[in-house]
């Protein structure tokens, strides 16, 4: 089992965060993993992205240049990452806030409203886990339950209601499966 | 023992010297090794310890003879233009024969060159950045594991033949998180014999003194020669190497650092293309598993050093090799990553077309 992911999206979307989160539940569930962040000369507002690997065997490279799995969280992202999906890998799109549509054939395509999703949680910072949710749904590299008992072992400082809204991101994520 | 943790090559780094016994760090900010200072700034007093963020690269730097000259487990830390400007100072700790930690989070150069990571400081690292002839004990980590383990090797080296230690890796390895244990048992320096040579409190003992010069005549050349029978000594006993799938090879990689992660991945595919390759993976920069190498080309006929820089270590591979076999190079220099891809079709073009003996990647 080898799952090499991208996530990509404005810096201050949870870009990195998302990343650290799924190499610790990945971790947690006994696999090999890397995370590699973007470390130019971002800040808030500029683009961030990671890249993560979760596999059965030893993990040579961390950059993920062919990744399995591109989640983008905006715009810019799409125009970036799509090219770079292998063929057959899944691109999660926040349809919130990404307008355009891929063109490519090749791949599979799964839209999840996450900006959406997450206000209705009461909290727009919970859009990075409704992705992960929807990942973690759709590829079986890591399960919702690894990932929500990441939460608190990446997130010392969360009080236990927010560590609960995550949850209940990751879940709704979930529901959105690929046809 | 411990149970695995996540962390990031440069925390690990680290908190892996401060188990070795670190007690002092001096260092100034610069990207990509900023974790290390950070991490130790709240680590260090923990354990009552000193962290001070210098002035600059060249105060940190003297700061660390200082704390090498007590005897104390010390070390600082930078990022390729910083460690440049290191160089005067480690001149310095090497010609009063102080053991330290030194690491180079390496990124593109020359110059201010990029932020991403690179293998550009081959030739400063293990040929001698500064002036006079000396050797600084260079280790090349290849996973974050590897990052938080060897501070441990480097201090007992540089303490047992009294001279600088470094930890040559890229900035990628500093960026990047993998899960980590820590192998070595914590130690604590209270319980640590004060070397004989130590400077401090000189109650009750005769007159230490620590320098790197001597003007009476003679004086100097015997200090060296003195010096040079350790780093025999060192050669003989610190080679370490890694090697794999080298048993029936026909053609071997070498490579340290993550141009050996991105080799592996190359080895693999390579194979499963029906071509037998392998990889050797020098993890003591210097000394350099010369001698290894020789052995090896005595029935590996092709030999592909991959770097991350314009081809500086194919020299001591060359000089382990010495003409007994062919040497390749797959280069890349600026912070570009290598893929796994590009490399296993260099290996292609050597193996099935006999192509170019020497090669720098467009």
């Amino acid at each position: 089992m080898y799952q090499g992911i991208r996530i990509s999206g404005f810096g201050g979307q949870g870009v990195i965060s998302a990343g650290i989160l799924l190499a610790q539940a990945g971790m947690t569930e006994e696999k090999e993993v890397t995370f590699f962040p973007s470390y130019g000369a971002e800040m808030r507002g500029g683009t961030a992205n990671c890249s993560v690997v979760i596999s059965s065997d030893e993990v040579t490279t961390p950059i993920v240049s062919s990744p399995d799995t591109a989640i983008v969280l905006n715009e810019p992202s799409l125009a970036k990452f799509e090219p770079m999906v292998k063929p057959g890998g899944l691109l999660i799109i926040n349809s919130s806030l990404v307008n355009s549509k891929p063109a490519r054939q090749d791949i599979k395509v799964l839209y999840v409203p996450c900006n959406q999703i997450a206000g209705e949680l009461g909290n727009a910072k919970v859009m990075n886990m409704v992705a992960l949710g929807a990942f973690a749904a759709n590829t079986g590299a890591v399960s919702v339950e690894g990932i929500t008992k990441a939460l608190p072992k990446i997130f010392k400082k969360l009080k236990p209601e927010v560590i609960e809204l995550n949850a209940k991101a990751l879940k709704r994520g979930a529901e959105h499966k690929l046809n | 023992m411990s149970e695995k943790k996540l962390m990031k090559g440069n925390e690990a780094l680290a908190e892996g010297a401060v188990r070795a016994g670190c007690r002092f760090f001096a260092g100034y900010p610069i990207t990509p090794q900023n974790e290390v200072p950070e991490y130790m700034s709240w680590r260090l007093p923990e354990t009552g310890g000193t962290f001070i963020q210098a002035e600059s690269e060249v105060s940190a730097i003297n700061m660390i003879y200082g704390a090498a000259a007590t005897g104390t487990r010390c070390m600082t830390s930078s990022s390729s233009p910083g460690v440049s400007l290191k160089q005067e100072g480690l001149s310095y700790c090497a010609g009063a024969d102080l053991p330290l930690l030194i690491s180079n989070i390496v990124r593109g150069g020359p110059g201010l060159g990029n932020i991403a990571g690179a293998q550009g400081d081959y030739w400063q690292a293990t040929r001698g950045g500064g002036h006079g002839d000396y050797r600084v004990f260079v280790m090349a980590p290849y996973s974050v594991s590897e990052m938080a383990n060897f501070p441990h090797k480097c201090y007992e080296t540089a303490f047992k033949y009294r001279l600088p230690s470094m930890i040559l890796a890229d900035g990628i390895l500093g960026q990047m998180m993998e899960p980590v244990e820590f192998k070595h048992p914590e130690i604590d320096p209270k319980n640590l014999k004060e070397p004989e040579w130590a400077i401090g409190v000189n109650k009750g003992r005769p007159k230490r003194m620590i320098g790197s010069y001597d003007l009476r005549e003679g004086m100097l050349e015997k200090m060296i020669l003195e010096r040079v029978k350790r780093y025999k000594e060192l050669e003989a006993a610190e080679i370490l190497y890694e090697e794999k799938m080298l048993d029936d090879a026909e053609i071997a990689l070498v490579a340290y650092g993550t141009s050996a992660r991105v080799s592996t991945a190359a080895v693999k595919a390579a194979r499963e293309k029906g071509i037998k390759a392998g990889l050797f993976r020098p993890i003591t920069l210097w000394p350099y598993p010369k001698a290894r190498l020789a052995e090896l080309a005595g029935r590996i006929k092709k030999f592909l050093v991959v770097e991350m820089s314009l081809g500086q270590m194919v020299d001591d591979v060359r000089l382990g090799i010495n003409g007994r076999a062919e040497t390749h190079l797959h280069a890349k220099p600026g912070g570009s990553v290598i893929t796994a891809e590009e490399v296993t079709a260099t290996i292609e073009n050597i193996v099935k077309k006999g192509a170019r003996k020497y090669a720098v990647v467009k």
